[in-house]
């Protein structure tokens, strides 16, 4: 009878153990958009107290003052103008069928750039603006543009000028899919990679400002609402696939396709932990 | 018995290095190279394959297309040992991503 008792209540105390650990357990692995993007913003802050929250959208230019001041004169002119230009016109110029941009989008397309990427709930998955021109494009009869060269940076150039100084505001609606989206999206910013073995954090969390090579790493917080940029290292302009691809090639891994899942989910991702910075793009980086 | 045994330690030692410097066939490279790309497969399935991975397979294929089949042996098995590692980051960052995660 003894050891009956003992087997129990040690199979009590165990019950015991097991209910009290594992909701702890699942707490840490449910997603709180809402307590990361606190958390992730607090941690820049306090990493780098002397700059404003708004101001880590300039990138490594939020990080050092001499690059700072070479920015503000080559703002005066800046290498994306053309781009930009370019963008507009294309923009407003018709398709074949004579509709344009501006029917696939809310507002005509104008001051819309804080809202993308969106969690569409009838396809189940996230919709980035690229996404949303090409598919613009399709549906209209057009080819669509490559995602990682001018005509898709001068469109999406144009589209963020037009919400300049609007503060990013990614809605993650009451959908299970959604924050499993975002959680991916998370996964993949953590997860290291490629032969260098370095995830999207190891440069732009646990290293902006600091050097490498002859850069100097942009923070986290706010790269995606200067998109797309004009990059003096590639000679023109980039996209987010752009530099979502190259990121992944300079560490020796292979990139997905552009506009892959895991690449919409990251961007989701980053741009909802960015919500309340203001878009800054189309922007200009060495 | 001595007389027996020298000759015969003998005998395997030249057989054993012949075997060592023996020059690798084409059906040692076609079986390097298939190991490696199944390794490299299976990494792409984790939707993590290195480009140096990709690069040694290339540098495998191009020897072998030379006649280096030595060259092309050696490459494969660079090429299956970064995939193999590929597929251990892979699978240890399923769970290692979290220790990263800014809480």
């Amino acid at each position: 009878m003894r050891p009956a008792i003992h087997f129990a209540s040690a199979a009590l105390a165990l019950a015991a153990l097991w209910l009290g650990a594992v909701p702890a357990a699942i707490a840490a692995d449910t997603p709180d958009p809402v307590a990361d993007a606190r958390a992730f913003q607090k941690f820049f802050t306090d990493k780098f107290p002397k700059v404003k929250l708004e101001d880590f959208v300039n990138g490594p230019y939020s990080m050092n003052q001499d690059m700072h001041r070479q920015w503000q004169d080559k703002e005066q002119f800046p290498p994306y103008d053309f781009s930009l230009e370019a963008g507009k016109e294309m923009f407003s110029k018709p398709f074949k069928n004579g509709k344009s941009y501006a029917d696939c989008f809310p507002n005509q397309g104008i001051g819309i750039r804080q809202n993308y990427p969106y969690f569409d709930e009838k396809e189940g998955k996230v919709v980035t603006l690229e996404l949303a021109l090409n598919r613009c494009r399709e549906a209209n009869g057009e080819a669509p543009f490559s995602y990682v060269k001018d005509d898709m940076a001068a469109l999406t150039a144009y589209m963020a000028f037009t919400s300049r100084g609007k503060p990013f505001d990614i809605k993650i609606p009451n959908d299970p899919r959604a924050l499993e989206a975002y959680q991916n999206g998370k996964r993949y910013f953590y997860t290291r990679r490629g032969q260098l073995n370095f995830s999207c954090a190891s440069c732009h969390v646990q290293n902006p400002g600091e050097r490498i090579r002859a850069e100097v790493l942009a923070p986290a917080i706010g790269i995606l609402n200067a998109m797309p940029i004009y990059r003096s290292e590639w000679g023109g302009m980039g996209t987010i696939s752009r530099r979502f691809t190259t990121c992944n090639s300079q560490i020796r891994g292979v990139p997905l396709d552009p506009q892959a899942d895991e690449y919409r989910d990251v961007e989701y991702y980053l741009s909802y932990v960015s919500n309340g910075l203001p878009i800054s793009g189309p922007g200009a980086r060495p | 018995m001595l007389e027996f045994t020298v000759p015969l330690a003998a005998m395997l030692l030249i057989a054993g290095s012949a075997s060592v410097f023996a020059a690798a066939s084409e059906a040692d490279f076609k079986s390097a190279y298939a190991e490696a790309e199944a390794a490299n497969k299976e990494a792409g399935s984790l939707r993590n394959q290195w480009t140096t991975t990709s690069a040694a397979l290339a540098a495998a294929k191009k020897a072998a297309e030379s006649g280096d089949f030595d060259k092309a042996v050696a490459s494969s098995r660079e090429a299956e040992a970064l995939a193999k590692a590929s597929i251990f980051q892979a699978t240890s960052e399923k769970e290692a991503w979290k220790a990263m995660e800014i809480r």
